[in-house]
């Protein structure tokens, strides 16, 4: 991890350090996978729902995980996404989102163990803005939240049941995450995590 | 986007991020809790110049499944008898706090009135003005046929257009602002139009809109339609001699039972029959045609809602301090659980 | 300029300096006692024998005989809010009118010889032009009996110029009648082509535009069709005819083609109808809506083309004021109409003397001496030379101005050109002798004489 000048802005430095390569993330996500089977005692009414954009690919990741030490779980049938535009407190602040779609499970997620999965968890305002989506579509039986990374900051009393990494930040940093389902980096794919700051 | 008045202008990114976000809103529709928070707090005013209960309650539902507070303002006045100036009705609206104003008027360009001056500051949404334009509708109906077109191919109908399909319009096209709105919309979804009427419902200067234009229904039906949409033919027009009697107009343009029975036998078995009623049975379109399973009627209805709620959210939910950035045609194309999105969003969490 | 003097009774002698004659060379002109008493080079006021003359540095302006207005509505009696004769002919002045003829279609009509002698009075108690009220054809304007064209012809207003203007005279019996009658008199009738069948509810040119704004279209065809029959009636009864503001190209042909057969016809064109095309009301903004309606380029450019030369007589502006709550409404609910007197000059000058196709002795043809002419004015369009009555006035033609209505001096402010930069400013307006504007502000008005404010218009045959 060093630091490493990069790119733009004519007056501005921005210094960028990686704080997890993709094997950081691989290896973080397996653990996280048996975290959930082991909490839950089981795959027995497991529903991931990763939230738009980088929560999606995670949760899609963590399935085939989950399959992988769980023979009887069928990972695509377990995924879906669930869209928390509508219900975010900051929509007249900010420029006009479109949502995104919210796909469920064919079971749906009544009486279901769900996970909600999201990259970084910083304010905690998309969970409680989730917690709100979720309940609107139905009555699961138990909420969980697993993260990539958990950045400090807390706005509200939201925590995660399982977290991939801890990364104490001041807020004028930057935490990107990047997936080679989302993201490129001049033109290839990447996985990684970094931390930008303003120098 | 900060208003919605017209589909003329309206670029091929802003109509597939409206009909893309309505998927999403049709949803909302199906589940036990049909309700969105997202315009909480948000004041929308139905001002209403002409009757129309059906468009009304349209938008009416669509901004209170999306927690807003909905006024109704049925402005006095007509043509004929001069009300409440527009200028004094919306300042009036302005001093009572409405965010957006849904405005029905019987005046071509009262809305872009009410958009262009500064006598209000909320978002303006045309329900329809005059002969000139009624966005909404035009937009349910790319909607309705983007839904059936998508799923004759196979592929997901959110991000797609509309490009290769057929669609022919038949009736009143002059006085129509039902027919102005798809034209525009639709050839910028790359749908191919053909508009039937006889000569005098034609405006001077249809040659140089992006449409084909024909006088024969049946021979628009013989070259191939996908969508075939109806429109409203007023029966006293007759008394303006724009057509010689309504017996006469339905046997020409009418899409009457032998239409029907034309679909079948040329074998378009998967054309569609549309109309943005209310419909004049038996004049411009016959019940056996309105109540086939072809008729999309009942589900253009439907999608009023979604489309509405569409267009609400778009207009309110940003910072309405500032307009809203236009979304680039590359983010809105992609907008499916796809994962390979470039959204420019600002994240925070 | 040099300080002016305040005359109240007209006695002011002025000396103008070095001011291109018609756009020609630049000469000294010697006003005095109402009449342009010499002009030549380096004029000697004292040699003349006057004493105290105010000199008026007129270096690189342009000295031209005072415009006549062929239309303009000036709404009084009736219409005070939306402009009074006062207001109306302040305007005038500011704009280098001398004369203006004021439409009949006040409130109540100009039918009668009461009437037509009450705008003479108001016109002469202001005192800013010479306003000349035109008398109307039909009684009321209803189009069915002809109103008393003899005694308005006779009265004190000297009526020779009659039109239903705002409304088309479209009984070809009575458009018959009319121009029949008016021979007795010298008079001309001015119609206003517009048939009323093929224009009704109409809005706006129709064409591609009006096709695409859903506005009801008013065809091209609906003004050429009552001009291609009154040219017709007006050569089979041997009358002269006069047409109102052209807008089509068509219409230009017709009256060309008249007038090659020797028809007694001359017309006349708006300014705004030089310049302004349908496009404009895209905007749905009512300061362009107007009847007859904005057309197309290619009928702007067939009219300026006429203009220069000769088949479009005059330019007339059409001034019509309204109040700014006819304006700011709805297209459909909003009054026809654009305000043009203090406008005028500047978009003639813009549009046909900038473009090349008219120089400053063209524009003196058809902004003065033509629609006197027209009008039968033995004291307005005279030339600029020494015993003709001192109508002048004074052009900077480099000057530039941006249109600003709330400060002009009609009360309408439904301008089209709002916030135009346009080119040329009137520096002085002579009438009778007498500075109504001077230094490119209003000065004071021209007092009659006591008994002549009642008194029947001088240049009677």
């Amino acid at each position: 991890m060093t630091s490493v000048p990069s790119a733009p802005g004519p007056a501005k430095v921005v210094l960028t350090r990686v704080v997890l390569n993709q094997a950081d993330i691989d290896r973080a996500l397996t653990r996280i996978a048996h975290e959930i089977l082991e909490a839950n005692k089981g795959s027995q009414d497991l529903v991931l729902l990763g939230i738009p954009r980088r929560g999606y690919p995670l949760a899609v990741r963590l399935a085939a995980k989950i399959a992988a030490a769980d023979p009887t779980v069928d990972a695509a049938a377990i995924v879906g996404q669930l869209d928390v535009t509508m219900f975010r407190d900051d929509l007249s602040h900010q420029p006009t989102r479109p949502p995104y779609p919210t796909q469920l499970p064919r079971t749906g997620i009544d009486n279901k163990v769900v996970v909600l999965i999201d990259d970084v968890l910083y304010s905690g305002r998309t969970i409680r803005a989730a917690l709100d989506a979720l309940i609107d579509l139905g009555r699961p039986r138990i909420v969980r939240l697993a993260v990539l990374i958990d950045r400090g900051h807390r706005e509200l009393p939201i925590r995660a049941d399982h977290v991939g990494k801890n990364l104490p930040t001041s807020s004028a940093e930057k935490v990107r995450v990047r997936l080679e389902e989302t993201d490129s980096v001049d033109g290839a794919p990447v996985n990684e995590v970094v931390i930008e700051a303003t120098a | 986007m900060k208003h919605l008045l017209s589909t003329e202008d309206l670029s091929l990114a802003n109509a597939v991020r409206i009909l893309d976000t309505a998927e999403e809103m049709a949803a909302v529709g199906e589940r036990e809790v049909k309700k969105l928070p997202a315009l909480r707090g948000r004041t929308v005013v139905n001002l209403f110049f002409e009757d129309s209960t059906r468009t009304r309650i349209s938008f009416e539902a669509a901004a209170k499944r999306l927690s807003a507070d909905v006024i109704n303002f049925a402005a006095k006045g007509s043509s004929v008898s001069k009300g409440e100036s527009l200028k004094d009705t919306a300042q009036t609206l302005a001093a009572m706090g409405a965010d957006a104003v849904v405005i029905r008027h019987w005046a071509s360009g009262a809305p872009h009135r009410l958009a262009a001056t500064d006598w209000i500051d909320a978002a303006v949404i045309n329900a329809g003005d005059g002969t000139h334009e009624h966005p909404t509708q035009a937009l349910l109906d790319a909607f309705t046929m983007r839904r059936h077109w998508s799923k004759l191919a196979g592929t997901p109908s959110a991000g797609a257009d509309l490009k290769g399909m057929r669609v022919a319009i038949a009736g009143d096209v002059l006085h129509s602002r039902v027919a102005r709105s798809n034209v525009w919309l639709l050839r910028t979804l790359g749908a191919e139009v053909t508009l039937v009427a006889p000569p005098t419902l034609l405006p001077i200067g249809v040659e140089k809109w992006p449409c084909a234009v024909s006088f024969d229904l049946d021979e628009t039906l013989a070259q191939g339609v996908d969508a075939m949409m109806m429109l409203r033919v007023q029966g006293e027009r007759m008394n303006a001699s724009f057509f010689p009697t309504t017996r006469e107009y339905s046997r020409r343009w009418g899409f009457d039972d032998n239409r029907l029975r034309a679909l079948d036998t040329l074998g378009l078995k998967d054309t569609i029959i549309m109309h943005p009623g209310p419909m004049n049975r038996g004049l411009e379109i016959s019940a056996a045609a309105a109540d086939s399973p072809r008729s999309t009627v009942l589900a253009q209805v439907r999608n009023g809602v979604s489309i509405r709620m569409a267009a609400l959210y778009l207009l309110l939910s940003g910072d309405t301090r500032e307009p809203a950035t236009t979304v680039t045609a590359s983010a809105a194309a992609s907008h499916a659980a796809n994962p390979n999105l470039t959204y420019s969003h600002q994240e925070s969490h | 300029m040099a300080e002016q003097q305040q005359h109240a009774d007209n006695s002011g002698a002025y000396l103008i300096r070095g001011a291109a004659i018609l756009g020609g060379a630049a000469e000294d002109i010697l006003i005095r006692d109402g009449i342009i008493a010499a002009r030549g080079n380096q004029l000697d006021a004292d040699g003349a024998g006057v004493r105290d003359a105010t000199v008026i540095d007129a270096a690189g302006l342009v000295a031209l005989p005072g415009m006549v207005d062929i239309h303009t509505h000036l709404r009084e009696p009736g219409r005070e809010d939306a402009e009074t004769v006062e207001t109306g002919t302040r305007a005038a002045a500011l704009g280098g009118y001398t004369a203006v003829h004021a439409m009949a279609n006040s409130t109540p009509v100009a039918d009668t010889a009461g009437v037509v002698e009450q705008v003479l009075t108001l016109g002469r108690t202001a005192g800013w032009v010479d306003v000349r009220p035109v008398g109307a054809v039909t009684v009321g304007l209803a189009g069915e009996q002809l109103a008393e064209l003899g005694a308005m012809a006779d009265s004190r207003a000297h009526v020779r110029v009659f039109s239903d203007d705002g409304i088309c005279v479209h009984d070809p019996v009575l458009m018959r009648r009319a121009l029949e009658y008016v021979k007795a008199f010298d008079g001309v009738v001015a119609q206003h082509a517009q048939e009323p069948r093929l224009t009704a509810g109409a809005q706006m040119n129709e064409g591609e535009v009006s096709a695409v704004l859903g506005l009801a279209g008013w065809p091209a065809v609906a003004e050429e069709s009552i001009i291609a029959r009154d040219v017709l009636l007006a050569q089979h009864v041997g009358s002269r005819l006069h047409v109102c503001h052209v807008s089509t190209a068509g219409s230009v042909e017709i009256i060309r083609w008249a007038k090659s057969r020797g028809v007694n016809v001359t017309a006349e064109v708006t300014p705004h109808h030089l310049w302004l095309t349908d496009e404009l009301a895209r905007s749905y903004d009512p300061v362009y809506k107007v009847n007859p309606p904005l057309r197309t380029d290619a009928d702007v450019q067939a009219l300026r083309a006429a203009l220069a030369d000769g088949t479009i007589d005059v330019v007339g502006t059409d001034h019509a004021p309204h109040p700014s709550e006819h304006k700011e409404c709805e297209w459909a609910q909003a009054a026809m109409g654009m305000t043009g007197l203090e406008t005028a000059l500047s978009v003639v000058q813009h549009t046909m003397i900038e473009t090349g196709l008219m120089g400053w002795d063209d524009f003196a043809r058809v902004t003065s001496t033509a629609p006197a002419a027209i009008g039968r004015l033995q004291d307005q369009g005279r030339p600029l030379e020494t015993g003709e009555p001192a109508n002048v006035i004074l052009v900077d033609p480099a000057a530039r101005w941006t249109v600003d209505p709330s400060k002009m001096a009609t009360m309408g402010r439904n301008s089209p050109f709002a916030g135009r930069e346009l080119p040329g400013k009137v520096m002085a307006t002579f009438f009778k002798g007498h500075p109504t504007v001077l230094d490119g502000k209003l000065n004071t008005p021209y007092r009659w004489p006591a008994d002549a404010v009642d008194a029947a218009p001088s240049g009677r045959p």
